[in-house]
């Protein structure tokens, strides 16, 4: 949290706000001075301009064009008005991954924050010693770099001495001895989910415990004297508390699992035939695989968009947040 | 009694549980990095390495090239952390203290930044630096990551600024230092732990960025360490000790540094969360 300090009677260039309420527009540039956090912004605006901005264009000038192998090799710069787009959106594929990607999404992060709500509510119930122990091992989980999880997973999985298999068999499922976790499509889903829940969970738990120690202890001895028992003085001091939050991370994560490149692609590639790719991974792979950077220009134009559209609601969610503290 | 054992031993039952859940995988890296292969291909698993070996670490480091992963894994990775950090520093400092036109748009469109699906974008990324003639080297992906970690460190840094009181840089001026050596003296040691958590993860986003590598440099020499690892087993095929070793390796720098700050990352990341 942070703290606005008072107005100092003669400060240098002014900091601290005073609370304003909605459209508050400090006074136009008065004194030299007055320049200085616009240089200060400069280097930082102007470097995500060029490396950030300047690809989010190309990339919508590329998906107008016919580029494939041929015209990457000649250095060729066809146009095609929007045949991508048009090719794209009355295909079957482009839905059938939209589709795909959008059930994935929302199953991982269901998960993720069902589980992780819990999980963080747990640490806040348990003694102390247990509780710096299964932070350390959700910090280790969340610390995992993806490349290197994704590697462990398909070793755990693997059909041959993965370690699932024997516990699967040991628990009486005979049927899963040499069991190929990656030949279907379902079941390569199933354990880039577990790889993406277990590793996710983390952050939602931690972030999650940090703020129930937040809440007031007030609040629950008032909920006491009212006679409320244990469910309802979590529903009714618990929960209005954390739902700013819970709201705003479910946003996050929907974002990140959208974005879940790297699993998806080390577990398997977007495979058995293709059947796990997610909207960035069909991208990458019509694309760069296929060669027709055209097209997966243009997919990725429509991901963006996709994403766009979830970033907004996010910030809506946190700008509206911040209002409320003011 | 029925109270107490369902307040007691319930909780703690299904913390030791899950304590298991999560670091089964991580124990599973390490173990089998040090076994000996006929404790890894058993039909039976072996939980333990009872007579450790260091063998598949050897295999690994004496991969085809390792060192020139591992170089250019910290020469990309540390010079994007570090060039992101000052550019940051100067952006937070006019964001968290200084009242300006435009000042709530700037911080809107970094957290729009910070939302960019850089996956996606791989495919025009690849053709600017084709056509700047600068495919197999170092330089675009260390931009590229200084800008992926900006907005982040950014956002982040800026929570930390504000939490230092403005009455010391004060008493510093007061005192006779100028606006820079305040800053320089009094606040940049403040800043320190939030400097440390800042670029923290902003390391293990870089150290873990991987599409863009194998686009951009296809030459083998100029390749970073995730695309070795995620390559590792094309090369080992099922040498399993071996490519946990290799993961281990990959994966050592960052959990150190993650349990040294784990207090500290935690709060960080919420101090440094959305305010105005």
């Amino acid at each position: 949290m942070t703290v606005q300090t008072e107005r100092a009677p003669s400060g240098p260039a002014e900091a601290s706000e005073p609370p304003v309420k909605g459209k508050g527009r400090p006074s136009a540039p008065r004194k030299a001075g007055d320049f200085v956090p616009y240089l200060l912004l400069l280097p930082a605006v102007a470097a995500t301009l060029v490396f950030l901005g300047w690809p989010l264009v190309n990339n919508a000038i590329l998906s107008f064009q016919n580029l494939n192998m041929r015209q990457l090799i000649q250095r060729l710069t066809e146009w095609n008005g929007i045949d991508n787009y048009r090719d794209i959106l009355t295909g079957p594929d482009f839905w059938r991954v939209t589709g795909r990607s959008i059930v994935f999404a929302g199953v991982n992060v269901l998960l993720i924050m069902v589980l992780g709500t819990l999980v963080g509510l747990l640490l806040a119930r348990i003694g102390k010693k247990m509780r710096v122990t299964l932070m350390v091992a959700l910090v280790l989980a969340w610390a995992m770099p993806v490349v290197a999880s994704s590697t462990v997973y398909q070793w755990l999985f693997a059909q041959r001495f993965g370690v699932i298999n024997w516990v699967l068999v040991q628990l009486g499922f005979e049927g899963m001895a040499s069991h190929n976790w990656f030949g279907t499509q379902f079941s390569t889903f199933f354990v880039v989910t577990l790889l993406i829940v277990w590793q996710s969970i983390p952050f939602v738990a931690l972030s999650l415990y940090a703020a129930t120690t937040t809440i007031p202890k007030e609040l629950y001895e008032a909920a006491a004297l009212d006679g409320a028992n244990a469910w309802r003085s979590f529903t009714s001091v618990t929960m209005p508390f954390l739902r700013p939050f819970l709201y705003a991370t479910t946003f996050l994560e929907i974002i990140w699992v959208f974005k879940a490149f790297v699993q998806v692609y080390t577990i398997n590639a977007g495979g058995p035939d293709r059947l796990t790719e997610i909207l960035p991974v069909y991208a990458y792979i019509e694309g760069i695989g296929n060669q027709h950077y055209g097209m997966g220009s243009a997919i990725a134009m429509l991901t963006i968009v996709i994403m766009l559209l979830l970033t907004a609601y996010y910030l809506r969610i946190v700008l509206k947040q911040e209002e409320d503290q003011r | 009694m029925k109270r107490s054992l369902f307040g007691r031993f319930w909780p703690n039952a299904t913390a030791v549980f899950l304590v298991l859940v999560f670091i089964f995988p991580v124990y599973w890296m390490f173990s089998t990095a040090f076994k000996k292969t006929t404790d890894i291909v058993t039909d039976t698993p072996v939980w333990f390495p009872t007579n450790p070996t260091t063998q598949h670490f050897k295999t690994a480091i004496n991969a085809d090239n390792f060192w020139s992963f591992v170089g250019n894994s910290l020469t990309v990775t540390l010079l994007a952390v570090i060039f992101s950090l000052m550019i940051a520093l100067a952006a937070s400092f006019a964001l968290a203290r200084m009242r300006f036109k435009g000042r709530r748009g700037f911080i809107i469109g970094f957290m729009v930044a910070q939302m960019a699906p850089w996956e996606v974008m791989v495919i025009a990324i690849y053709f600017i630096v084709r056509d700047a003639d600068m495919l197999n080297s170092l330089v675009p992906l260390t931009l590229f990551y200084m800008v992926m970690i900006l907005p982040f460190t950014l956002l982040t840094l800026r929570g930390f600024v504000a939490a230092v009181p403005k009455e010391l840089e004060e008493a510093a001026m007061v005192d006779g230092c100028t606006r820079r050596q305040a800053f320089i003296k009094v606040i940049l040691p403040l800043l320190a732990p939030g400097l440390m958590s800042t670029s923290m993860f902003g390391f293990i986003t870089a150290w873990n960025e991987f599409p863009m590598v194998l686009v951009l440099n296809k030459q083998v020499e100029y390749q970073t360490l995730p695309v070795w690892l995620a390559g590792f087993q094309s090369v080992f095929g099922n040498d399993w000790g071996a490519t946990m070793a290799a993961s281990t390796l990959f994966a050592i720098p960052v959990l150190l540094l993650f349990l040294y700050l784990q207090r500290r990352a935690v709060g960080g990341l919420s101090d440094g969360a959305v305010k105005g």
